[in-house]
C-alpha cells in the first residue's frame, strides 16, 4: 500500500537556514548542510528545499550541490525557477522532483515544457494560498503580489498543463503551529486527482492526520521539526493511529 | 575473468560501473549512491568505457519516446546491444530505464523499446479518482523467492515516481510486484537484465541492499 509521506521542508535565505511567520519575519535558525544530515539519519519520506532568494538573484548551482550531495533521500528543489533551462539545472544537479512557483504563474506553459520534457512525476507547481473573503486567491513572488488567480481554478490549470504534484502552502498558517489550513486542501484536493501536499500549519503531529484526512497525499512541514520535539516518525506514529498508512 | 585469483584485482574489475549518459533526468544520485557502496561508476556515453565496464546501469526519468531518441541519437542501442545482448553483460534499468527495456511505449508517441523484456509500457489503467497519478511515494512490494535482486531483502518499501508501467509478457520475467489500484511489475529480470520500476538509489537501507546485490551478481 502506498504510504503517507511525512515531508520536512526547509527555506534558504542569506544561506543560512530560515523559518517564516506568515511568509515574513524570516528568523536565522542555523545551518541548512546540518538539518540535511539530521533528516538523512532519520531516514525521512522525502526533503524539499527552497532557496528564498534564487528568484532575485538566481539558482546557485553550488548551493544546491552542496545540499543535494548530502541527500540519500528524494528531495525536491525550488526558488527562482523560471525557465526549462533552470529545470534542466536543478535535475542535473541532484533534485528528484523541480518545484515552481512565480515562474509557473507568469508563464504557465513552462508547465507543460518541463512536463513534456522531464516528466510529470518531477514537475512540483508550488501554490502560495491566502485566504480572502470566501475565498483563496493565489499570490507570488514569495507571498508578496496577488497575482489575480482563484487558488482551486489555478490548481486545475496546472493539472491539466502536466504538473505531477501541488506543493499547497497557506500563507495565513505559515509558521503559526495552530493547524494546517484543511478547508483549503480539501477543496483543492477535491479538484484535482495529482496529489497534493500539504504546507503551513503544523504545530503537533494531530495536525497532520487533520490534513490527511481533508485529503492530502502528503504533509510537508517546517516549524515543527524545528521548535518543538516531535519528529517524522512521531507524526508517522500519529497517522498510524488514525488508521493511515504510514512508512516505518 | 572467473580463473583470475588477484582478489584486489577481481573486486575494482567487478565494480566497474558504466552509467548511461542520455541526458534523461537525475544521473548524480545513482552515482552518489554507487560510490557509497565503494563501486566506481562513470557517467558516460562513450563506447570504450561501456566495452571496459562490468556492470551496466541506465537511469531516467521522462518521456518513454524521449528516452529512446536520446539513446538512439548518441548510438548507445548499438553499444547496448552489443555489451548486454551478445556479451552478456550485467545490466540494470531504473525506472524509465526499466521501462525502455520493453518492446514499445506509449508516452510521446508510440515508439520500439529496447526489447530485452517482451512486453508493452502503458499508463496505469486505474480509477484515478481513488488512486491519484502518478504513483509517487514508498510502497511495499512482493517479491519473487528466487529474485537475484532482492536476496536477503525482505519485505520493505521502495520509492516510486511513474504514471507508466512495463508489464512483461513472460511472467516468469517479473521478479517483485507492487499494488497500486493494480499489481505491477514493481521489478524484472531475465539472466543478465534486470530493472526496477522503483528508485533503489533514493529507496535508502533497502534500496542499497538492491543495488549491492546487482553488483554482486556476474553472468554465467
Amino acid at each position: 500500500m502506498l504510504k503517507i509521506r511525512v515531508i520536512p521542508c526547509l527555506t534558504i535565505k542569506g544561506q543560512k537556514l530560515v523559518k517564516s511567520v506568515r511568509f515574513a519575519e524570516h528568523r536565522n535558525i542555523g545551518s541548512y548542510i546540518a538539518a540535511v544530515r539530521v533528516f538523512n539519519v532519520r531516514d525521512v519520506d522525502e526533503l524539499i528545499l527552497l532557496d528564498l532568494d534564487a528568484h532575485s538573484r538566481g539558482i546557485e548551482r553550488w548551493l544546491i550541490e552542496e545540499v543535494t550531495k548530502e541527500c540519500f533521500m528524494p528531495v525536491t528543489l525550488g526558488g527562482g525557477v523560471k525557465t526549462i533551462e533552470d529545470v534542466q539545472q536543478l535535475l542535473s544537479a541532484g533534485a528528484d522532483k523541480v518545484s515552481m512557483n512565480t515562474g509557473a504563474l507568469e508563464r504557465p506553459e513552462l508547465i507543460r515544457e518541463a512536463s513534456e520534457r522531464y516528466g510529470s512525476q518531477c514537475v512540483v507547481v508550488s501554490i502560495d494560498a491566502k485566504q480572502e473573503g470566501d475565498q483563496w486567491n493565489v499570490y507570488k513572488n514569495g507571498g508578496v503580489i496577488s497575482a489575480g488567480k482563484d487558488v482551486v481554478s489555478w490548481a486545475r490549470e496546472v493539472e491539466r498543463l502536466g504538473a505531477g504534484e501541488i506543493l499547497l502552502n497557506s500563507i495565513d498558517r505559515d509558521g503559526v503551529m495552530e493547524g494546517y489550513d484543511t478547508e483549503l486542501i480539501h477543496a483543492v484536493a477535491q479538484a484535482v486527482r495529482i496529489p497534493v501536499i500539504a504546507l503551513g500549519g503544523a504545530g503537533i503531529p494531530e495536525h497532520c492526520v487533520d490534513a490527511v484526512r481533508a485529503g492530502a497525499s502528503a504533509v510537508s512541514a517546517a516549524s515543527i521539526f524545528q521548535y518543538t520535539q516531535a519528529t517524522p516518525q512521531m507524526i508517522k506514529a500519529a497517522l498510524k493511529n488514525a488508521g493511515f498508512p504510514a512508512r516505518d | 575473468m572467473r580463473n583470475i585469483q588477484n582478489k584486489e584485482f577481481e573486486k575494482s574489475s567487478m565494480s566497474s560501473i558504466a552509467i548511461v549518459d542520455y541526458g534523461m533526468g537525475n544521473v548524480g544520485s545513482v552515482r552518489n549512491a554507487l560510490s557509497l557502496l565503494g563501486a566506481k561508476a562513470r557517467v558516460t556515453m562513450q563506447s570504450d568505457d561501456f566495452e571496459a565496464a562490468s556492470h551496466i546501469i541506465l537511469p531516467g526519468v521522462g518521456a518513454f519516446a524521449d528516452g529512446m531518441r536520446e539513446l538512439r541519437e548518441r548510438g548507445l542501442i548499438d553499444i547496448l546491444n552489443r555489451e548486454v545482448r551478445d556479451k552478456n553483460k550485467p545490466f540494470l534499468g531504473i525506472c524509465l530505464g526499466m521501462e525502455l527495456l520493453g518492446s514499445d511505449g506509449v508516452e510521446g508517441g508510440t515508439t520500439q523499446g529496447l526489447d530485452y523484456i517482451r512486453g508493452s509500457v502503458r499508463r496505469f489503467l486505474i480509477d484515478e479518482d481513488a488512486f491519484r497519478l502518478p504513483h509517487i511515494g514508498w510502497n511495499n512490494i512482493t517479491t519473487r523467492n528466487a529474485a537475484t535482486l532482492f536476496r536477503g531483502i525482505g519485505t520493505h518499501d521502495f520509492y516510486f515516481v511513474h504514471s507508466y508501467i512495463l508489464t512483461p509478457e513472460d511472467e516468469r520475467d517479473v521478479s517483485a510486484t507492487c499494488d497500486y489500484g493494480v499489481v505491477f511489475a514493481a521489478a524484472v529480470e531475465r539472466e543478465n537484465v534486470f530493472g526496477t520500476q522503483f528508485h533503489p538509489e533514493k529507496s535508502q537501507k533497502a534500496g542499497l541492499a538492491v543495488l549491492r546485490n546487482f553488483l554482486n551478481y556476474h553472468a554465467q
